[in-house]
Formats: structure tokens, sequence, C-alpha cells
């Protein structure tokens, strides 16, 4: 073969195999990690799978927030003034977390309808809430119970 | 009344740059030296408008001017004055305006800098550079003023600033992460530059190779400390969190990483030219991509400015036109450029063609990982997020892959490498790399196979580029002499890659011997991690400048004997209302030991974490060795030397490439 055409195959044939390698990564890699967000009402009315990995969302119910003294096992329930979802976190929940705030949990549901979360994110301050959140409580009032976050600057905050 | 100022001041930078993107840009094409000779004062004078603009916004925040909407919103009287300082770029308007103010710099920069360059070129680049200034000076005038008043019910004190923000690393970071974000403009204006005038050569890429250097290297170090802030500031001591905001900074690292090595091959032997500037063109598109991301609000994250639709919208209009007005001209341009020289497929150009193959994968792979929930979000497909597992288990094959070959392709030779000799000169590296990570796997206990493969690869990395340093030192009048006369870009080079093996070594081990513990405890409680015993002694109150906080005190015993106390606190800013964690950690170069307060359990218990993390430190010191390495490098002699007769540089490299294409086989 002419040499030129010999390394450009060669060329070709690197580039294909690491498309493929790439691609083959990406799509296993993907199917394992995607985690789909779920609001109360989906999870109450049992359209939630049991035992995925996901994601739920909506605000901590006032006066739910439950903790074991002797460990740091926390039970509250999240809400979206329709429907609520009993949610289980073992650990250090972050600093912006308080009921009547927004959370976005991510964990597993279990049989009895218990959300066991892995890591619970409270992205706010006093003025911003997660858009997933914001969607799901407009989802739930159909446009009456208005997002307190509308315009105001808000800077969030993670973890 | 100085506010109104900084308007005008912004609209006559506008004005100016408007100038600079048109006149020079004319003046080359017509042949005009005379509109030509307006590009490096029209340079001057945008920079010295929009530095006045920013002086008097940052007067604005040292008096309190809280009539001034965005001091109001982002500042407060109670700050300390270093904070009023850097509150300056701590909001969406006022970092936009350093953003600014930085780009206006480095056009400066280039005006400055390359007075021995071809004045066409120089007025091309300039005008290329004033377009994009002419794009965010629209941007920050038409959606985000950061002179807006609020008259007449001027408030008695601001908001304050997010405490998350009160920190020295948000004095630091941002300014490091815009100078390299927007130093790629340069980059990216050099290559639009050299496809207007269709003189894409080794001159050219010798141009713009410092540049790219540069803003790689301030890039790296802006990373790093946002990575180091997180750790300590954000209270929970992660160091990446495949945040899409991270991503958006990481994209253009990437690829610029890759944009760095091919202008190598560009410069040095004249090929995969019309493959570099393209990286440039996407290297900066992924810059304008990451400001889409951070300033749109279509992010949730620690970043996320204020979402405003508006401003959205009109990033994305920008990053639009930028892409398919830069494609455009690369369409109609580049098929110009033919390739002339030849290489073997062992050779160093493969090498570094692997390398790009390879980081432009990684960049592939993060993109997808950060847009793909955004773009499904958007057609209403459902919402989702990918989860940190999928990054990890795609990069970290990439980046030992990349390791690997790095380790060979430092041996390598340009044109032809023969593979036996190849080979053979391996074999010792390989051997001192494989005892060393056995040695490295069993002080850390328990072998995992990423573990030993992420520090496998860190250890080939490092130990093929010293075994290159060694080799080339050899010298008839002793080793320091040999040492000496290496340039300072090979210097870089090792720097760099000894810093990337740092990198690799640090995040290796952290994730895989990491200990991460939550604990209750009441004081007097003791627990471990590690071998370290932590003992609670007290907990009380504190009061700072403008907060009050529960003042934890710790003691950290190693083998019996107490080593130090840390003090992590729980900060209350009252002014926000904000609660925020203040992790105290113990640094150390082979372990950090870190401590932070979570809540209240019941009257005397609290929630606490503990961590250890060993050779946490590696990751930024590694990525500070790779800019230094950087810095040094344009610090090359041969940048100066070829000011003197750039001419006579491009007519050699056209020669010697033709030379080597008629001597090469392959």
């Amino acid at each position: 073969m002419h040499p030129i055409r010999k390394k450009r195959l060669t060329i070709l044939i690197f580039l294909v195999a690491g498309l493929a390698v790439a691609v083959g990564l990406t799509t296993y890699a993907l199917r394992q990690n995607i985690n789909l967000f779920y609001d109360p009402t989906e999870i109450a009315a049992g359209n939630a799978p049991v035992d995925v990995r996901i994601r739920a969302g909506g605000m901590v119910e006032e006066g739910s927030v439950k903790r074991d003294p002797e460990s740091l096992s926390v039970r509250f329930r999240v809400t979206n003034f329709t429907d609520s979802v009993p949610v289980e976190y073992v650990g250090i929940l972050p600093d912006l977390f308080a009921e009547g705030q927004g959370v976005v949990a991510m964990g597993r549901l279990n049989n009895d309808g218990l959300f066991v979360a892995d890591q619970v994110l409270a992205k706010h301050d006093e003025n911003y809430m997660p858009p997933e959140v914001a969607d799901a409580l407009e989802k739930s009032s159909k446009g009456q119970h208005k997002p307190p976050y509308a315009d105001k600057t808000a800077e969030s905050q993670a973890y | 009344m100085y506010p109104e100022l900084g308007q005008v001041s912004l609209i006559l930078a506008l004005l100016l740059a408007l100038l600079l993107s048109v006149v020079p840009l004319a003046g080359a094409l017509t042949g005009r030296d005379s509109l030509q000779a307006f590009a490096r004062p029209l340079a001057s004078g945008m920079f010295v408008f929009t530095g006045l603009a920013f002086a008097i916004l940052t007067h604005a925040f040292m008096v309190d001017d809280f009539s001034v909407a965005y001091v109001a919103n982002n500042s407060n009287s109670m700050l300390p004055w270093f904070y009023k300082f850097s509150a300056v770029w701590g909001g969406h308007e006022g970092s936009l305006l350093l953003w600014i103010l930085m780009l206006t710099g480095w056009t400066l920069a280039v005006a400055v800098f390359s007075r021995k360059l071809p004045s066409t070129m120089v007025s091309q680049v300039l005008s290329v550079m004033g377009m994009v200034c002419v794009g965010f000076f629209l941007f920050i005038m038409l959606t985000s003023n950061p002179f807006d008043r609020l008259l007449p019910n001027i408030p008695a004190d601001g908001q304050d600033l997010n405490p998350l923000l009160q920190d020295f690393g948000l004095i630091v970071h941002p300014p490091m992460l815009y100078m390299g974000y927007v130093g790629f403009s340069v980059a990216f204006a050099f290559a639009l530059a050299a496809l207007i005038n269709g003189r894409l050569d080794a001159a050219w890429a010798r141009w713009s190779r410092p540049w790219t250097t540069v803003a790689w290297s301030f890039l790296t170090i802006g990373i790093a400390l946002g990575s180091w802030w997180a750790y300590y500031e954000l209270g929970w001591g992660g160091w990446w969190f495949w945040d899409p905001v991270e991503n958006a900074s990481l994209l253009p690292w990437l690829s610029g990483t890759a944009l760095m090595h091919s202008l190598a091959v560009t410069e040095k032997r004249g090929v995969f030219k019309s493959w570099t500037v393209l990286l440039a063109i996407v290297t900066f598109a992924l810059s304008l991509l990451g400001t889409f991301l951070v300033r749109s609000g279509v992010l949730t994250s620690v970043h996320a400015f204020a979402s405003d639709p508006e401003r959205g919208t009109f990033l994305l209009m920008l990053l639009g036109i930028t892409v398919i007005g830069s494609l455009a001209l690369y369409a109609f341009r580049a098929p110009v450029v033919h390739v002339r020289s030849r290489y073997g497929s062992l050779s160093r150009e493969i090498f570094l063609l692997l390398n790009n193959v390879l980081l432009v994968t990684a960049t592939l792979l993060v993109a997808i990982g950060t847009l793909y929930p955004l773009v499904l979000d958007y057609l209403d497909m459902g919402k989702l997020s990918i989860g940190e597992p999928f990054f990890n288990t795609t990069f970290s094959p990439l980046a030992v892959a990349t390791g690997l070959l790095l380790g060979a392709g430092v041996f390598s030779r340009w044109k032809k490498t023969d593979g036996g000799w190849l080979g053979r000169k391996l074999l010792w590296p390989l051997a001192v790399s494989l005892t060393a990570s056995v040695a490295v796997i069993l002080i850390y206990g328990g072998f995992k196979p990423w573990a030993f493969a992420g520090v496998f690869t860190a250890v080939w990395v490092a130990v093929a580029t010293l075994w290159d340093l060694w080799d080339k030192s050899a010298s008839r009048q002793g080793r320091l002499h040999g040492l000496k006369r290496q340039s300072r870009s090979y210097w870089g080079m090792v720097l760099g890659h000894l810093g990337v093996a740092m990198v690799m070594a640090g995040a290796t081990v952290v994730s895989n011997y990491g200990i991460e513990r939550d604990v209750r405890m009441v004081p007097g409680d003791s627990a471990m991690v590690g071998d370290y015993e932590i003992v609670f002694t007290d907990i009380g109150n504190r009061r700072g400048a403008n907060f009050t906080a529960q003042y934890g005190s710790f003691d950290v015993l190693l083998d019996g004997k107490k080593i130090t106390e840390l003090h992590p606190e729980k900060r209350n800013y009252p002014v926000g209302m904000s609660v925020m964690t203040e992790a105290d950690i113990d640094g150390g170069l082979f372990r950090d030991i870190f401590v932070a307060i979570g809540e209240r359990i019941s009257d005397d218990a609290w929630a606490i974490r503990l961590q250890y993390k060993p050779l946490i430190r590696w990751l930024w010191l590694g990525a500070l060795v790779m800019a230094i390495g950087g810095f040094l490098a344009i610090a090359d002699k041969r940048y100066r030397i070829r000011e003197k007769n750039q001419v006579k540089v491009a007519d050699r490299a056209a020669k010697t490439g033709s030379a080597q294409a008629a001597g090469a086989t392959s």
C-alpha cells in the first residue's frame, strides 16, 4: 500500500477505535447513572420505581423533621402541598436545610414507600429554590401558589 | 454622580471596541497602513475606559454607595474592606465587568507585545479581539448593567455578600479563572486572523503558542483554586463534584491542553494545521459555553447566578454567532492549507495526535454528561441528572490511557522512532514504576484495581519524564552543565508533566484511601479516622466581625500523642440570615485531617464530620507545578529571538518543512 494511504488508514483506525471505545463507555456509564426526578405526587401515586436511584424534591414539611437523639438518623417529609413523601437520611444535613425550605434528595424508594436518601441537597438562600422544586410546586398548585423566588436576585448554594 | 461616569466610560469603551473591530481590519484588507495604525491606540483606549469603569464600581463598594443596586445586593456596611473589594466580582454584573476588564487587558497585551509581528497580522488579531469585546460590552450594557441605581428608595444598608464568598478563595479564584477563559480569546483571534489572510504556517503557530500557554496556565491555577476553595469552604471536604459549572471550566481546559500540544506539532513540523485552528476555535467556544452555563440560570449550582432568561438568550446568541461565524470562515479557508511533511507511524507526531484524540474524547464525554440533562429538560423530555459515577467511569480510563501514552511519547522522536529502540528505552522506566507503585499500594494498604492503575500511571509519567531529563542532560562537562543547557520550554514540559503525575497521584490516593466518617459526638467523646484519634473537648461561642459562631475544640492524637488542636465553627450571619459551616483542617504534604461541625442533634450531642485525606494537597500543588511549567515555557529564548526577524523564521520553517518531506520515509 502507498505509505501515505497506509498512514492515513492507521490514523483512521485509531480514530474509529477511540470513538467506539468512547461511545461504548458513554452509553454504558449513562445507562447506569441517569437519575430521574420525581415530585411527591408522582411518588405518592406509585409512579416512581422502587429500589432505583432517583431524585425527589419539594419543600420540607413544617413540623415533620424528627431526629433520633442517639444516632445521625433523621426523618422528614417532603411535600408539594398536595402530597408528601417520608424521607429517611443518615448523616449530616446541609447548612441550609430547614423546615419550609426546598430540598432535593437522592436515594431509593423502598417497598414501604419510604424514600431512603443518601444525599440531601438544599440549594437555596431565602429567595431561591431548585428549579425542579419550583416546577413541582407550580404543577401541584396550578399556578395559584406562586413560588416566592420569582424575581429577586438569587445566588444559590450547594452541598 | 460617579456611577453615571462609570456608565459613560463603558459606553465610550464600547464605541472604541466597535472602531477596533472594523478600522484595522479594513486597513489590513485594503492595505492601508494609516487605518492599521489605529489598532494599538484603540486597544489602549478601550482598556483605559474599562479600567475606569471598574475603578468606579470598586469606589462605589468602598464608600458603601447603596444607591447602586449591585452594591446594595452584594455588600454591607459591616463587611471588612477586603471583602468589599472582592465583592466587586461577587455577583453577576461585577464579575462580568471583571471579565471584560481582562478581555481588554489581553487585547492591550497583544497590542504591546506584538510590535515585531507583521502589521496586517496584528491588525487582524486586534480586530477580532475587538469583535469579541463588542459582544461582551453589549451584553453587560443591555442585560447586566452594574451601575443601575435604586432611586429614589435608597436602601439603608446592603444585603451582604453571600457568606460562602467571604473568603480568600473568592478574592483570587475568579480573576485567575477569567484570565484563563478570556486568554483563549487570543488564541482564537490568532486562528481567525490566520484564516482570514490564509497564513497558517509555523510562524503563526509560534506566535499564538505563548498566548495559549499563558491562558492555559491561568486556567489551571483558577480551576485548582476553585477545587481548593470547595474543599475547605463548602464545608464537606470534597474536591471535585462534577458539578456542571466545574465541568464548564474543565471543558476549555481539556481542549486547551489539546490545543497546546497540537500547536507544538504545528510549530515544529508544520502539520495538523487545520486541526489546530479548529481546536483554537473550539476552545474559545467552550469558554463561551462555560459563561453561558454559569450566567444563564439553566443550572442549579453553587456558581449559578441570578436566573434571567434575557441574559441566557443573549449569551446563546453570542455563542451562536461566534461558532457559526468562525466555522464558516474555517470551512471556506481551511482547505487552502496543504500538509507537506510526512511522519512515521511511531513518531512523536503520532503520539501527540493520540494525546489530542484522547483529550478531545474526554472533552466530549464531559460535555455530554453536562449538557445531556439540560437538553432533555429543554425539550421537556424529563428531568434527570447524571451522577458522579458517570464521569468517574468514563474519565478515569481516558486519564490512565493519556498518562501511559505520555510516558512513551516523552521518549519518541519527531518524524520516526524505531519501535525496538523505544521498547528497550521503556523497559527500565517500566520496572521502576511497577516497583514504586507496588510500594505505594502496600503503604496505603489494600489492592484496588483502579487505585493501582492510577498510581502506576502517575509514577510512570513521573519516571519517564525524569528519565528523559536524565538522558538529555548527559554532558561531558558534567551533569549540572547538561541540566543548565536545557531550554526553558523543555523545563516547562518537564514541570507540566510532573504536575500531571502529581495530580493523578493525589486524585487516585485520596479517592481510594481517604476516610470519611460522620459521627455523633458529645464533648469528651473520641473517634478514630485511620490512625488518628480525634477528641471532642469543648464547644462554645465566639463573635466575629459580622457573624456569631459556635466554636468547637478538638484534639488530634496520633499514637496517643497530641499533634494539634482544631477549631471548626458553625457561623451565623445575621444580615443574610444564613448559616455556614467553617471546617478546620490540619494540612500536610502527605495527609489532611479535616473536622467539621454538623447540626446539633440533642442538647449536648453534635453531628461531626471527620476526614482523613491522604495526598490531597498534591492535587493543587500538581496544578501549580503545571502552571509554573507553562510560565517557564513561554519565557523560552526562542520566543524573543523570533521577534527580530519573523519573516526568516517563516521562510526557514517552510524550507525545512519541504526538506523533511523530501527526506522522510514511512
